[in-house]
Order: structure tokens, then sequence, then C-alpha cells
């Protein structure tokens, strides 16, 4: 940023704010970890423990909209400073959806633990959350350094998650046609896919906000879609 | 509109709002001395007919003397001299054959300090027609009503026209300077930091007087608050050191300015 505010206070504010959006974010990176590690391992037990700890992700937002809120009224910002504090609620409310996606996959893993689920669609659910999980982590670098370049990158990374979570939707509803007593499980696999295809919207979003507080303005050519085929066979959600 | 002999300025620090009444005031490369101090370095800003312009920088930077330029207010001051252009409707302002008398009357003057004359109400606002020598009472009357309203002091002040406007609390004689301003019917009314000397109850007031005076007058107004050059003007000039630094349409100057300086300034990084 550019320098040094006149009025310390300020400047120690903005810092305290950012170090919380990177505390949120790396919390969030870990739910989203925990949640596959838990799928993988079939471990009810984890996936509990990523259920109790929404409750941290929350707070910390809750934290984010305070300090926002007293920044706003106190300090009146204006350009970057306002840039800045606004993208921040955005960015709190992306990774509060985040982990509330990791949270919803951890409870599916619970009830897909009593049955059988193809292992090969599960590996495809943990392909898909590798590609996401990386994706989080590099907006959050991308963040904590105010790399736009780095964060446009990401921002076109979407393209391929959407590719595959649409080539994981179509395997899905192939093992429910051959073999229909896999439909319950797949189902859960389904709702798995969407929840971690639009956890990587919301890292999209976040690399928008990052090129925002930089520049005042997102990445403007429409963002490429690669799930048009599938809204065209009318079977998405 | 500008005609074509406008010289193309820097997109990227010039990026004024523009009205739809055209230009009021021209200023280009205006370059200021005192005896051997530059105080204005090559000033271009066009003011747009009927918009709230608003000048800021740090003290000392050349606001007032740049505002003060434009009524001619400097011409008095031993040694000054100047350089480049201000035009008024493209007239040059310190064009030769041009009456500082009469292109004071058509703008008026807001000081800092609400400066009334030791008389009363009513003679404080058609004091710009006195000069005149006009005489006609109905005329006085009806000057004095409308740059009352005008001046949203009419209330307060219609049923004390004839006592002194001494008495008057700073922020009510602040307005009459104002009444007084418009008095004469300007086209431009120039204001130097006319609130500084005034609460926030009182400032609120000016402000929304500004806002209503906006459209029948082009206003050009010096403010040392960023608040209120945010709130109350369209185009906003930021002034460093004698230099127009940026000039732009007042919602991107304080939201994404264009350069460097201008944001270390507003956002209070002024080390
Ligand atoms: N009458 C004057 N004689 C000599 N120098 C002056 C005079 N008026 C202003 N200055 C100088 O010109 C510069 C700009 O002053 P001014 O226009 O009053 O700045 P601002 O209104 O931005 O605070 C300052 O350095 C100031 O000292
Ligand atoms: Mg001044």
């Amino acid at each position: 940023m550019a320098g040094e505010h006149t009025l310390k206070r300020f400047d120690e504010e903005l810092e305290r704010l950012s170090a919380t959006i990177s505390e949120m974010g790396g919390l969030a990176e870990s739910q989203l970890a925990q949640c596959l590690a838990a799928l993988h391992e079939r471990d009810t037990a984890a996936a509990e423990k990523v259920i109790a700890d929404d409750a941290r992700v929350d707070a910390l937002d809750e934290a984010v909209q305070d300090q926002t809120v007293k920044l706003l009224a106190l300090r009146q910002p204006v350009a970057v400073d306002l840039r800045v504090i606004l993208s921040s609620i955005k960015i709190a409310a992306a990774l509060e959806r985040i982990a509330d996606y990791a949270k919803n996959t951890a409870k599916r893993t619970i009830v897909l633990s009593q049955g059988t689920p193809p292992p090969a669609a599960v590996s495809g659910i943990e392909r898909l959350g590798r590609l996401v999980r990386t994706a989080l982590k590099d907006v959050l670098d991308a963040f904590t350094q105010g790399d736009v370049a780095k964060a446009r990158d990401v921002w076109e990374r979407d393209e391929e998650i959407d590719q595959v979570y649409t080539g994981l939707f179509r395997e899905l509803l192939t093992y429910m046609m051959e073999d229909p007593r896999t439909i319950t499980g797949c189902t859960h696999l389904l709702f798995m896919a969407k929840n971690i295809e639009r956890a990587g919207d919301h890292v999209t979003n976040i690399a928008e906000l990052v090129s925002f507080r930089a520049t005042g303005h997102g990445f403007d050519e429409a963002r490429p879609k690669g799930s048009a085929a599938l809204y065209a066979t009318g079977t998405a959600s | 509109m500008p005609d074509g002999s406008q010289v193309e300025y820097d997109k990227t620090v010039y990026h004024p709002v523009r009205g739809e009444n055209g230009t009021a005031l021209d200023i280009e490369k205006f370059s200021l001395w005192y005896s051997e101090k530059q105080a204005l370095f090559e000033n271009s800003l066009v003011v747009e007919r009927g918009l709230v312009t608003a000048l800021i920088g740090p003290s000392g930077c050349g606001k007032s003397t740049l505002l003060r330029s434009i009524n001619r207010m400097n011409d008095l001051i031993d040694g000054l001299r100047i350089g480049g252009q201000m035009k008024i409707d493209g007239r040059d302002i310190y064009g030769p054959g041009i009456d500082v008398i009469a292109l004071r009357k058509r703008m008026g003057m807001v000081f800092q300090k609400p400066n009334p004359f030791p008389m009363t109400i009513f003679e404080n606002v058609i004091y710009p027609l006195r000069v005149d020598g006009v005489t006609d009472k109905t005329m006085l009357e009806e000057t004095v009503e409308r740059s009352l309203r005008g001046s949203a002091l009419w209330d307060e002040a219609k049923d004390r026209l004839h006592e002194s406007a001494l008495g008057m609390s700073g922020g009510q004689q602040q307005r009459l300077c104002i009444a007084r301003a418009i008095a004469g019917d300007p086209e431009v009314l120039l204001m130097d930091e006319p609130c500084s000397a005034l609460d926030p109850i009182a400032t609120s007031r000016i402000e929304e007087l500004i806002d209503e005076l906006a459209g029948h007058y082009t206003i050009v107004i010096v403010t040392h608050n960023m608040q209120q050059a945010a709130r109350v003007s369209q185009n906003t000039a930021f002034m460093y050191l004698g230099r127009l630094i940026e000039y732009g349409a007042t919602e991107t100057m304080f939201t994404t300015p264009k350069a460097e300086r201008t944001q270390a300034y507003i956002t209070g990084r002024f080390g």
C-alpha cells in the first residue's frame, strides 16, 4: 500500500483487519483440507470436528464485520483505504461460505460412511477438492502479497474447476444409471461436488476482490464458463 | 463547451465531470509570482458551468492564490506577475481592455471569516447595488428578499432587516455574506474556506446552501476539509506546491485517484 498514515493507529487497525482475514483464510483452507481427508479416510470423527470448527470461522467473520464497521465510522476512509475495507467485508463473507461448504461436505461424509460409494467417484471428488484447495491457497497468498497477477491466474483457473465438475457430474449420473443401488450414495457425492465447485466460485470472487483493492476494478472480461453444456442438458441444479 | 482550440489534457490526471452547460472558466497554464517567489506553476483546469469545483491541497499550496486570481483580487499586490491565461465565457480575464469592476460583478466572493459590514442586515445585502448607484426602493427590497431566500436566511432575518448584522451568529453572518455575494446576480461564486470559522451545524447549513446554489451559479470552493470537498463538489482539483496534480470527478478522486500523491494526501499519508 501507499506508505504509512500520519495517524499510526489507522495503520495498526488496517493491519489488524488484514491479519484477521488471513487467519480466517488459513482456517477455511484447513477446513476444506480436513473435510476432504475425512471423506478419503471415511473418518466420522474427523468429519465431526470439521462441523464443530465451523463456529470458529463464523466468529472470525463477525470480528471482521466489527472491525470494518468501526473503521468506517471512525476513520471515514477514502480511496485505497476504503477499497481495502470494503473488500475485506466481502472476502470474509466468501471465506465464511467456503467454510460452510466444507461443513456441509463433512456432514454428508458422515452419512456416506454408512454405505459404499463408488471409489472412483470418491477419487473424482478428491481431485476436484485438490484443485479448489490449491486455488484457495494461492488466492490467499495473492491477498497477503497484494499480487494482482497471481490473483488473475487463480481467476483463470476457475474454468478448469468447472470442467472437472462437469465431468464428475456426468460420471456420477452414469454410475446411478448403471446401478440404482448407488443412487443414494451418488446423490450425496453429487451435492459434495456441487459444494466444492461453489467453494471454487468463491475463490474466484476473492481473486477479483484482491484486484479491486489494489486497482479499483476486478477482471473485466466475462469469466470463462465451462459448464454451458451441462445446463444445456437441463440436468444442473 | 470548450472549442477546438483547447489543449489535450492527460486523462490519467485530468478526468473532470462535464456539465450540461459548458465551460464557465478556462484556466490555461496559469502561473503567478509574488515578486521573486513563484506561487503557481502552469495550472490548467476547465471549470464547468453550474457545477461545484473544489480546490484542495495542503496549506500554502496556492489554493487561495488561484482563487483570488480568478476575480483579479491579487491585482493590488506589489511585484505580482502572472503567466498563462484565464478566461470567463471565452474572454481573457487578464486581457487588455477588460473592465475589472465589471468582471468582479460577475463573481461573488465569500471569505473564510464572515465579514459583514457594520451596518444593518438590509444594507449589507444591497451593498453591491448601492455601489452601483441603484436607488429604486422596490428593486432594493426585492433584491434583499431574493438574496436572503437564496442564502436560506430569509426566515431568520425578515423581522430584523434593519438591525445590525453584527448581532447575528457566525453561521448567520456567513449566510449573510453569501446573500451579499449573490445580490449582484453573479455567474460565479468564489468561496475561500467558507466554513472554517463555523461549528458543525452551521457548516452543514452552508454545505446544504452550496448544494442549492449550484446549478444557478458556478461555484469554486477552496476547502481544507476533504470530507467537505467530497460532500459538496462534483469536481475536485488537488494542488501541491503550486502545481495542479490531479483534476477530476470528485467521485473518482475519493475512490480511485489516479495520482499517487493525490491518494497519499486524501488518505492522510502525507509525511
Ligand atoms: N501576498 C503574498 N505575498 C507573498 N507571498 C504570498 C502572498 N500570499 C500568499 N503567498 C505565498 O504563496 C503561497 C501560496 O499561498 P496560498 O495561496 O495562500 O496557499 P493556500 O491557500 O493553499 O494555503 C504560499 O507559499 C504563501 O506564503
Ligand atoms: Mg488559503
